[in-house]
């Protein structure tokens, strides 16, 4: 019988309320009594000498406020990256500045240059357009490849080259070369992740509000990590103290990762805020979200593997170009690297794993994390190439994963990550059982009849969840702590408010956090509330990224729920003339251990708040306590995944027509909130399989800069999907024995994807090793002609 | 400026409107019914669908001006008469339609003009109706089963595990 609430229950969610009737309060809903409203002139060049700007025509316009260009920003911070990754010579990456509007050149498409303010959005735009430009255009880099080279121009001057960093990782050089010195078989691939645009569907807005008479500013912004932002501004770009600078994340349209990082627009409004002394609104167009919110991906790499005469992998060994853009983004450093590299391994043992990354500035939009970040373009590295080995091989794809699982856990992987638990056997059996396996043939069959051809493909993937501790992150090169805090606030009448670090912009906080704390304190969901998204309220967290919600924060909000049940057992005690050690909480009640005596939740609550007949002298009065958690060892889901394709032989057209995926994310605290999590990525790996591309020309003009060029996935691309949690092994680390699912589908399916279109051209005669994503039917109609 | 009159979830509105005012602008900006969103500038993503005179308009694509003397529904007006959800709404919520809802109220929009025009759509016919209506949470498998469970189709056996 399925639980019907607490840990385990798939409870509605109380947040879809609001959003169902168009309730929700999202940042462009807001607006200031007063506001002036903000428009960016962005660069049209990709690279280009700023030579003269002439703003008085414009300023003359009706309704202009200000504007502001590069030259105001002379002595204010510039976007600060928060990683520093070391060069395999011991160097420090290049950290090139990032001026919040462009000083002297403009790096890529979309560089902001000057930004109008006046009193409708019309007359900054109107004004815009009567700025005087004079931009020299210089040539542009692109491409990766390009930019490495002696003669390439370079993306900031005062760099002696485009590369940001030469970073390498794994084992030593001599047990690499051994392994594939002595493979008796090496499979080599060469791969592209394409670059793609998270597009959550709301765009970012920023609204800031300046109150001069207490030197207060309070910055609403489409934020996953309030908090991270206000320490980034404040401290690093505008030099506020944080306690007079309030930042509030309120409903946020989805996130995906490309609204964890500090941008130049929220520094902007702040600032201009306070010259001005009136709020400031900037609501990004979509186009404008495409040339200014952090790009996702575009790597090119080269990866090879060993295996010895028994087909065990023994070695493998990757070259990857990634691409910075313009401009080091929050967390981009970190991600080609730490969370990349450190995922090489996969679901396998190979004793020998070298990577070597560089990253490299181009004149585009800066990269940094999407869904993901690192770990998909480490899994679909790995599983295109276990794929093309099984293939060159002439053995079973699913065999070949299974004969070199990793099957004893804790498990010492040679990028330094420690997996505390899993069971890839038992969520490949499920998977086969999901997609039922043995009826392919059939199912094949059917397809041919049609003129159609049928593929199968099947991967796995691991994901490393909740990155920490911060001790280790910190010898890593993070220049911030990665715990998570809560506050659990007890009012007088049993109610209770969680105040989290970790932010909502769809995961379900609001209803799976409660689920938690009600099933600690056996009391109804109902009477719990979560509070996030704003720094005036919170404890100073994190925010949420990397799927770490439950596996951080939730664990810090156990945290302080344990010490509220350690105190109220004191207060219960006392009004039962107990021990303490004698008393228990059950369904949200205090009794006496082999006695009929007991006190309700309430009667605590209420004594801890109304203390006439109180303790004083031992207990404190009141009950809120806050805990911050700082995980020993990140979280490893992992799965298997399958997908089934049929591809139009005269078109090269891809359709998904099964999909399965077995995950194990530990123990799940909503079930329905869990798949959803899971449907959502998978619709973002396939579109980046099939659909998605982001793509630049050679003069580094940004092609795909809307919804008419950049394919987005729509219901009829994809299909039900098949999802399992069932092979769950617990996190041993965590309190709530969770891993982490946000991720996971975005991480997985890809190559899933890519390795049954290769099995259809495959079966079908055409002897086609690889095509890069987005497999479109052009791409494949061309493979098919040989 | 041009005055426009016209009914608004069942009560009458007049405002004094620019020419370029986009319906998407008059609602979010003059009527302060925000639930209608902007999420591209290309009228590709349907965040801001409503309903002019019975027919799904995206909001992006249709002036103020124009809507002049027509009836509008929009999804504040979409609840039951006693603030509960109506039947779209409420599959929205049972089988978890919605993640971020940023695009769900064009999503349920678009839902009810579909289920209008054709009250036991097929699994394809609701994918293909919802090409204007792009969704980036959920992929899009607990939409398409809401609707359908909204038009009172069994959907106890769509795939989930």
């Amino acid at each position: 019988m399925p639980k019907d609430h607490g840990i385990g229950a798939a409870q509605k969610r109380r947040e879809d309320v609001r959003f169902l009737t168009g309730a929700g309060k999202y940042t462009d809903d807001i607006n200031v009594y007063g506001q002036t409203y903000c428009h960016f002139l962005r660069s049209d060049v990709a690279h280009g000498k700023i030579v003269s700007i002439d703003t008085s025509a414009a300023e003359a316009m009706p309704g202009v406020v200000r504007i502001f260009t590069g030259k105001d920003f002379e002595g204010v911070g510039g976007l600060p990256c928060g990683w520093l990754v070391t060069d395999k010579n011991g160097q420090p990456m290049k950290e090139p500045a990032h001026p919040v509007l462009a000083q002297g050149k403009v790096r890529h498409v979309g560089d902001p240059i000057c930004a109008v303010i006046a009193e409708t959005l019309d007359q900054a735009r109107d004004a815009a357009e009567a700025i005087e430009l004079e931009i020299e255009e210089l040539p542009a880099v692109v491409d990766m490849r390009a930019a490495l080279g002696a003669d390439s121009a370079r993306v900031h001057d005062d760099l002696s080259d485009n590369l940001c960093y030469d970073w390498q990782f794994g084992s030593d050089q001599a047990a690499v070369d051994k392994a594939f010195a002595e493979a008796a078989h090496v499979t080599t691939l060469e791969l592209v992740n394409n670059r793609l645009v998270a597009n959550p569907m709301e765009p970012r807005v920023a609204v800031a509000e300046y109150a001069r008479a207490n030197d207060e500013t309070t910055l609403y912004t489409t934020s996953q990590n309030p908090h991270v932002i206000r320490l980034l501004m404040g401290a690093f770009v505008l030099g506020i103290p944080e306690h007079k600078l309030r930042v509030v994340a309120p409903d946020v349209g989805g996130g995906f990762g490309t609204k964890i990082f500090h941008y130049a627009e929220e520094a902007f409004v702040t600032f201009a805020a306070r010259q001005i002394n009136r709020p400031v609104k900037w609501t990004a167009t979509r186009s404008e979200a495409f040339m200014s919110d952090a790009h996702g991906r575009d790597h090119v790499t080269k990866i090879e593997l060993a295996l010895d005469a028994d087909n065990n992998f023994t070695g493998i060994r990757t070259d990857t170009l990634a691409n910075m853009g313009a401009y080091l983004s929050t967390f981009a450093s970190s991600v080609p690297t730490w969370l990349h590299g450190t995922l090489m391994a996969g679901n396998y043992r190979t004793p020998a794993i070298q990577v070597n990354v560089k990253a490299v500035f181009t004149n585009t939009v800066p990269v940094d994390a999407y869904r993901g970040a690192g770990r998909p373009e480490a899994t679909f590295q790995l599983e295109r190439l276990v794929d093309k080995a099984a293939r060159e091989l002439g053995v079973d794809p699913i065999k070949l994963r299974r004969q070199n699982f990793i099957e004893s856990f804790p498990y010492a992987t040679p990028v330094a990550v420690e997996y505390d638990t899993g069971n890839y056997v038992a969520t490949m059996d499920k998977l086969e059982e999901m997609i039922d396996v043995p009826g392919f043939a059939a199912r094949r069959a059917e397809s041919e009849a049609k003129g159609k051809l049928r593929g199968l493909g099947v991967n796995c993937y691991i994901e490393a969840c909740g990155i920490a501790p911060s001790n280790l992150v910190g010898q890593l090169g993070a220049r911030a702590g990665l715990y998570d805090a809560a506050t659990v606030r007890v009012n007088a009448t049993g109610s209770i408010s969680v105040m989290v670090g970790a932010h909502s912009h769809g995961q379900g906080h609001e209803t799976a956090f409660p689920q938690v704390v009600a099933d600690m304190l056996g009391i109804d969901e109902s009477m719990i509330e979560i509070v996030h998204g704003d720094t005036s309220k919170i404890p100073f967290g994190m925010g949420t990224y990397g799927s770490r919600s439950l596996a951080v924060c939730g664990s810090a909000m156990v945290r302080a729920t344990e010490k509220i049940i350690n105190k109220a057992k004191k207060i219960a005690a006392h009004l039962m003339e107990a021990s303490e050690g004698d008393i228990e909480l059950k369904d949200g009640r205090f009794s006496v251990a082999g006695t009929d005596k007991s006190v309700a939740w309430g009667d605590v609550t209420l004594a801890a708040y109304v203390p006439h007949n109180y303790p004083l002298t031992e207990i404190e009065p009141g009950l809120e306590e806050t805990a911050f958690y700082d995980p020993a060892n990140f979280t490893y889901p992992a799965g298997a995944y399958a997908c089934e394709v049929e591809v139009d032989p005269d078109t090269g057209k891809v359709t998904i027509e099964r999909f399965a995926a077995a995950d194990d994310f530990g123990n799940v605290v909503n079930p329905m909130i869990v798949e959803g999590q899971v449907h959502g990525g998978l619709a973002q790996g396939i579109g980046q399989a099939l659909l998605e591309s982001c793509v630049y020309d050679e003069n580094g003009q940004l092609l795909s800069a809307s919804y008419m060029d950049y394919a987005m996935p729509r219901a009829s691309d994809v299909p039900f999907y098949m999802v399992d949690h069932s092979c769950a092994t617990p996190c041993t680390h965590n309190p709530l024995g969770v891993k982490g699912c946000g991720e996971a589908g975005a991480i997985g399916s890809p190559p899933a994807v890519v390795n049954a279109v290769l099995d259809a051209l495959n079966h079908a005669g055409h002897a086609v090793a690889h095509i890069d994503m987005p497999v479109s039917p052009h791409r494949v109609w061309q493979a098919m002609q040989g | 400026m041009t005055k426009v009159t016209m009914t608004v979830n069942g009560k009458t509105v007049s405002k004094e409107v620019r020419g370029n005012m986009l319906m998407t602008e008059f609602l979010r900006d003059e009527l302060h019914l925000t639930g209608t969103h902007v999420g591209c500038d290309t009228s590709q993503c349907g965040a801001c669908n409503i309903h002019v005179n019975g027919a799904n308009v995206k909001g992006c694509t249709i002036f103020a001006a124009e809507c002049d003397g027509a009836e509008v529904g929009t999804i504040e007006g979409q609840a039951n008469a006693d603030g509960s959800l109506n039947v779209i709404q409420q599959a929205f919520q049972d089988h978890h339609g919605l993640q971020c809802g940023f695009c769900t109220p064009g999503m349920v929009m678009s839902a009810a003009a579909l289920l209008k025009e054709n009250p036991k759509p097929s699994e394809a016919e609701v994918r293909h109706y919802l090409e204007g209506n792009i969704c980036r949470c959920t992929g899009y498998h607990n939409i398409v089963k809401a609707i359908l469970a909204a038009s009172g189709q069994d959907v106890s056996s769509i795939a989930a595990e």
